[in-house]
């Protein structure tokens, strides 16, 4: 079966000006060192590419067992100035929780 | 000898945030301090607009309803309240709760009002400022520009305090900062580039969001679920001398507190982890621990700081045209063809009258309009067309919902519940201003009985 962001963690989103951040909280620490090998910076740009320009930059914070991710340029001119119905990004936490990740080997 | 301790509640996450549970928090949590957060970015730039409209006062519309509700038990208890409700005019917002206090018939009516975080002259006399986001300069949007004010710290909130004030009110803050100020000033904390400060820069992160570390924008039923949530409890934090931090709720109240509602928190609206820039310090999360104390206790240790930066961030807002928006909704069968074909039919007929429009888009309420088009998504039994049309043509912003509600006879079956609006368009920028020209000063408003 598809393993999802949402099978082994919950997330939040936050704006700031032009980008948004969104967190991704491992459940375990199992959970946490798959993503961190899975859930990596060009797959998130690649499951955020209609809404955002990019780059996306990664965080990891292992104390936590949380990655932190910025988006760059999202689309419309940023969260102060769009016409998104979603003028905060905060909905894309949700956005975050669909990506499937590809498998137990980590990435060649 | 006891660590000395002093116990901060949050009293609102927003500006429109709700002030049953900050009651509560005043009358049940033991606290000694409220501070309520109420200024997004562009709330300033917005109630700049109004009140040169005259349709707002420049200040928080629910300052009336907030203070009237809070300030007898706050009195009663000794519980000095703070906010940012102050807005764009933070002595207005003053004189107006002395004069509630006074109609309340509280002894002291006292009121510190900080003021200097409005720098709209200051910036406007360099326009070679660049902004951080577009890089371009200030002057590209300085004819536009509604507010530019000042993001102060912790040391200008503890001036106010220091005046004996029951309550402060102020203009742009630092979100933490307003927490952190009662922090510095209660315990009588050194405000230097120490870990204390970094562990009560954390307390304030946590607590300016109000009911976000509690179990609010949390509950995901079947997968984190949040008891109570109608009921939600608003947090508090005891900070002590030796920089220990505990957040916690009152019994009793709905909601939740443990290590995953704290990290969720912790990292929201965070950029760099390791440099969390603030007027204060630059906070480094990266060394935090969270453990669960007991029942609804987290406690946070391992902030670390660095020197605070050598300027202020000014945020900038200006006009920057209107949004219009066209709604109207499809159901059953066949539902998201005949809302795609309405889509097109409404961006067609207002090319064909001429009109220009920055960006115009039709998306489909329950498929597209959040996350964007994507693939193997079930059709929804309804959808909703939303037109949106950004642009500088208050006349363009308004025929967006005119040829939406044109729809109804003039579009494809089955059309319902038609929706429009126009609203101008604040956008924020930022630019950074060297500190020394930023001079924070207080005013004491109202008497004290």
């Amino acid at each position: 079966m598809q393993v999802r962001v949402r099978d082994l963690a919950h997330a939040r989103a936050g704006d700031k000006g032009t980008s948004v951040n969104v967190s991704v909280i491992a459940f375990d620490e199992a959970g946490y060192e798959r993503l961190t090998r899975e859930l990596t910076e060009a797959r998130v740009q690649a499951a955020f590419a209609a809404l955002a320009e990019g780059p996306v930059r990664r965080y990891a914070l292992p104390a936590l067992g949380a990655l932190n991710f910025v988006i760059e340029r999202v689309c419309g001119g940023g969260v102060t100035a769009t016409g998104a119905l979603d003028i905060h990004g905060k909905s894309l936490s949700s956005l975050m929780l669909t990506i499937p990740l590809p498998g137990n080997e980590p990435e060649g | 000898m006891a660590a000395k301790r002093v116990r901060i509640g949050s009293g609102a996450g927003f500006a429109g945030d709700r002030w049953e549970p900050a009651v509560e928090l005043v009358e049940c949590g033991d606290i000694d301090y409220i501070a309520f957060e109420c200024l997004a970015e562009r709330t300033i730039a917005r109630e700049t607009l109004a009140a040169r409209r005259g349709e707002g006062s420049g200040y928080n519309p629910q300052l009336e309803d907030r203070m009237r509700a809070v300030l007898p038990p706050a009195a009663a208890r000794g519980v000095r309240v703070l906010s940012n409700m102050g807005a764009a005019d933070p002595l207005a917002a003053g004189r107006r709760t002395a004069d509630i206090a006074a109609e309340l018939g509280l002894d002291d009516r006292r009121c510190a009002v900080l003021l200097g975080d409005d720098v709209r002259d200051d910036v406007a006399a360099r326009p070679a400022l660049p902004l951080m986001e577009s890089g371009e300069p200030l002057e590209s949007i300085l004819p536009r520009m509604a507010s530019a004010n000042a993001y102060l710290g912790a040391d200008a909130v503890s001036f106010a305090l220091s005046t004996g004030a029951p309550v402060v009110l102020t203009g742009r803050v630092a979100d933490p900062s307003l927490f952190v100020g009662p922090i510095v000033h209660a315990l009588g904390m050194p405000y230097d580039e120490d870990d204390r400060l970094a562990q009560a820069t954390v307390a304030g992160h946590l607590l300016e969001c109000a009911g976000q570390v509690t179990g609010g924008y949390f509950a995901d039923p079947g997968v984190k679920d949040v008891p109570g949530l109608a009921r939600l409890g608003f947090p508090f934090a005891d900070v002590s001398d030796d920089g220990a931090v505990t957040i916690g709720k009152c019994a009793n109240t709905g909601g939740r507190i443990d290590v995953s509602t704290c990290t969720e928190q912790l990292l929201y609206e965070v950029d760099d982890p390791a440099a969390y820039v603030t007027p204060d310090c630059v906070l480094d999360m990266t060394g935090i621990a969270l453990r669960e104390a007991g029942p609804d206790r987290v406690s946070v240790s391992g902030a670390r700081a660095r020197p605070r930066t050598g300027t202020y961030k000014v945020s900038i807002g200006y006009f920057d045209g209107y949004l219009g928006d066209g709604q109207l909704s499809y159901g059953g069968p066949g539902a998201q063809a005949r809302a795609r074909l309405a889509g097109e039919i409404v961006t067609e007929r207002l090319r064909l009258r001429g009109f220009a429009f920055d960006a115009l888009e039709a998306r489909l309420i329950g498929l597209d309009s959040l996350h964007g088009p994507g693939d193997g998504r079930p059709e929804p039994y309804e959808v909703r067309l939303r037109v949106s049309g950004r642009t500088q043509d208050r006349k363009a912003a308004e025929a967006v919902g005119f040829e939406v509600a044109a729809l109804y006879t003039n579009g494809p079956a089955g059309g319902a519940g038609d929706s429009a609006s126009v609203r101008e368009i604040l956008a924020v920028q930022s630019v950074l201003l060297p500190r020394a020209l930023v001079r924070p000063r207080v005013e004491v408003v109202g008497d004290a009985g």
